[in-house]
């Protein structure tokens, strides 16, 4: 087998701006890179000065397509901080908000980043001409997950309606209720998603992961839980740093995050989610997991889009639930005070766990914020699984190669423009 | 035979994606949008490309890197209308918020190693550095005008984006002015339009994100939230978010920066 290089300059249907490059000497994946050419926004470093109340507005602008999942983190983080915690009706409606996120953004993943690599379409436009009904089925299904945002939100993207205590303004009872409609459809939407895309063909690939997600006793994670793994993890946001580190070398263009201790590289996201929190999923959820062949296990990141289906069924589902029991709460927000301290939260952004930390003054100013997107986190198992699934399938011809590999990065939906701290680099050609 | 459809093109620069994503969010028009126009080059949406000249370019995102500052130029070679979307590419964003710091430092407080990092100590809007047909505001733009944009440019008329600020589109929703029955501190009234009066109908103030409007008065209005208690370095905040680098908005930040410097 001759040596060659696979270059993709710009990878296409990811967030932000990626490229791969692959090294093959004798029938053999030498090196995987996947690197981002993200410019630096440095968010880390203009949050200094600010006050903590504007954290929320600000950090949402990291990633256009998971806003919700930065400003979620960053709540709860100064409300870690700050003493605070939200309870009742306006804990369910973040739960709710987040609902509205995963749905559009699964969906978005699904039907026009994912599937038209399974299909053979350059993207999801080109796939209505022959598959129009499901694309119309998979837009719609979005705009559900969209107007959970807008209501609650105000709209889509950069939601203008989270503060750190809480929301400006919670909707009525009736204001609700219409999205109650929606969703029913928007389930069965998601259910008929999840048996459209098990027909798809998947390369039969595993491999043993380290998984890393939240989780908790009764809920499928969103907000709150310990950070786990199948390795035996178990701590506490505030012991994040004990157990993770991040690295800036030169050879990369992304901060790799990994394990302390030798633990290495590991997966956080849907699948790490799904199989470590399975018990929490809804019924109808397992049920789907079940009825599409997937069971209650899966370590094929082909299959990622599976579990992403069965994802947006759990969120239709638990959007459902918070609107069936919602009641008004008294106050949109809890009261806030800001006091000197160090305050932690992880979340669960549909694309895998976000973890923020922030340090404020007496005067509520910000001193120092630590963010570690999912991207970041994922970036060392995502080259590894190139070097590991790759070697599988060199007697393909070059074309049909950089396809499989393109599709091996987008089974993450990374999301470059959440990962602040990705950066340009010259390609090593050797 | 078919005749041949204009030819679109999306471009990124630095950016959050959130702009050209509210073209794939327009989920009832977007299969329109696609029947009526040639999505030649769409990273985010599609692997697909055409090369060659583009009759209508939407670029989002700020000039950060000497390559994007190169890169920009052959953007308007290859566009016959280019059109700027969003804060980041229509004022430089909020990552303009290096232009009033020592980039060299934001670099050593995100990253182990700076002297991997190549960038510009200042984010600028795309109009600094090409001629720009048509600016669309918001950080993020709003898709209805995004559609109207698109529109106007297949039937050859002008956006219809009303000029006014953020206050009449709450006289226009019958709102109750927050400043007034609230107290809250708001930039509504040198607010460019165009989301609505989102922010006043949630009950808060209008922070600014589809920057300032033609006819600012800042001062007027900062004299005003000077009087419902925000010191120098809160104003100065104030006018620091997505749209710091937008002319009215950087002067009148300096203006209270230099306040608070002289104490
Ligand atoms: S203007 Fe705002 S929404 Fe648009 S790309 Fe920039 S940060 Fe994102
Ligand atoms: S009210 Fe102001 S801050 Fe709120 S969305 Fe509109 S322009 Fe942006």
């Amino acid at each position: 087998m001759p040596s060659k290089t696979i270059k993709v300059d710009l990878l296409a249907r990811v967030e932000g701006e990626g490229a791969l490059k692959l090294v093959i000497r004798d029938g053999k994946v030498r090196r995987a890179e996947f690197n981002i050419f993200e410019p630096p926004r440095f968010f880390e470093a203009f949050l200094r000065g600010r006050h903590f109340t504007e954290t929320p507005d600000i950090v949402a602008r990291i990633c256009g397509i998971c806003p919700v999942a930065y400003q979620m983190s960053a709540v709860h983080a100064l409300e870690n901080l700050v003493g605070v915690s939200v309870d009742g009706p306006l804990r369910e409606l973040r739960r709710l908000l987040y609902c509205g996120e995963w749905i559009e953004s699964h969906v978005l993943h699904i039907y026009m980043l994912h599937a038209p690599d399974f299909l053979g379409y350059d993207g999801g436009v080109q796939m209505a001409r022959d598959h129009g009904d499901a694309v119309k089925r998979g837009l719609q299904l979005k705009k559900v997950g969209n107007e959970i945002l807008q209501l609650l939100g105000g709209r889509e993207i950069h939601p203008i309606n989270v503060r750190v205590g809480g929301f400006h303004r919670t909707p009525r009872k009736r204001e609700l209720a219409p999205l109650a409609e929606k969703l029913k459809w928007a389930r069965e939407a998601a259910l008929e998603t999840a048996r459209w895309v098990a027909t798809f063909d998947f390369p039969e690939r595993e491999r043993d992961y380290a998984f890393v997600t939240l989780n908790h006793a009764t809920e499928y994670p969103f907000n709150e839980g310990r950070i786990v793994s199948n390795r035996g993890l178990d701590i506490a946001a505030a012991e994040y740093d004990e157990h993770f580190e991040e690295s800036h070398v030169a050879h990369s263009t992304a901060l790799h995050s990994r394990l302390k201790d030798g633990g290495g590289a590991y997966l956080t996201g849907p699948l790490a989610r799904f199989n470590m929190c399975f018990a929490q999923l809804s019924p109808l959820a397992q049920q789907t997991a079940r009825e599409i062949g997937l069971g209650e296990s899966c370590r094929n990141p082909y299959r990622s889009i599976m579990v992403r289906a069965v994802e947006t069924v759990y969120a239709c589902d638990e959007a459902l639930r918070v609107i069936e029991n919602y009641e008004e709460p008294d106050t949109p927000c809890v009261a806030v005070q800001p006091r000197s301290g160090v305050g932690y939260a992880a979340t669960e952004a549909p694309r895998g766990m976000l973890y923020h930390r922030y340090q404020i003054g007496d005067d509520g100013l910000i001193q120092d914020a630590q963010i570690v997107p999912p991207t970041s986190q994922n970036q060392a198992c995502l080259e590894e699984d190139l070097i590991d699934f790759i070697g599988g399938f060199l007697d393909l011809p070059d074309k049909d190669l950089q396809y499989r590999a393109e599709q091996t990065v987008r089974n993450y939906d990374p999301c470059i423009s959440c990962a602040t701290h990705f950066l340009t680099l010259d390609i090593d050609r050797a | 035979m078919e005749r041949k459809k204009p030819r679109l093109a999306v471009w990124k620069f630095a950016s959050c994606d959130g702009c050209q994503l509210s073209l794939l969010d327009c989920e009832d028009e977007l299969l329109a949008v696609a029947g009526a126009l040639d999505l030649a080059y769409f990273p985010e949406a599609t692997r697909g490309e055409v090369k060659g000249v583009y009759d209508l370019s939407l670029v989002e995102g700020s000039i950060t890197t000497a390559h994007d500052a190169e890169r920009i130029h052959e953007v308007r070679r290859r566009s016959r209308t280019l059109v700027t979307i969003g804060a980041c590419a229509t004022s430089g964003g909020i990552q303009a918020l290096r232009n009033f710091a020592d980039v060299r430092e934001f670099t050593s407080i995100v990253y182990a190693h700076p002297e991997y990092i190549h960038t510009l100590e200042t984010s600028t809007a795309i109009s600094d550095h090409v001629p720009v047909d048509f600016e669309l505001r918001g950080c993020p733009i709003n898709k209805g005008q995004l559609v109207d944009v698109v529109s106007a440019f297949l039937s050859g008329r002008r956006p219809n984006t009303p000029a006014h600020s953020v206050c009449i589109e709450c006289k226009l929703k019958g709102n109750v002015c927050v400043m007034v029955a609230k107290a809250a501190p708001c930039l509504g009234p040198v607010t460019h339009a165009g989301c609505g009066a989102l922010c006043p109908s949630y009950d808060r103030g209008c922070y600014g994100c589809f920057g300032p409007k033609e006819t600012p008065n800042a001062p007027s209005l900062s004299a005003w939230l000077g009087g419902m208690g925000l010191d120098a370095k809160a104003l100065e905040r104030v006018y620091r978010t997505f749209n710091a680098n937008a002319e009215t908005f950087r002067k009148e930040s300096e203006r209270h920066a230099e306040q608070d410097n002289q104490g």
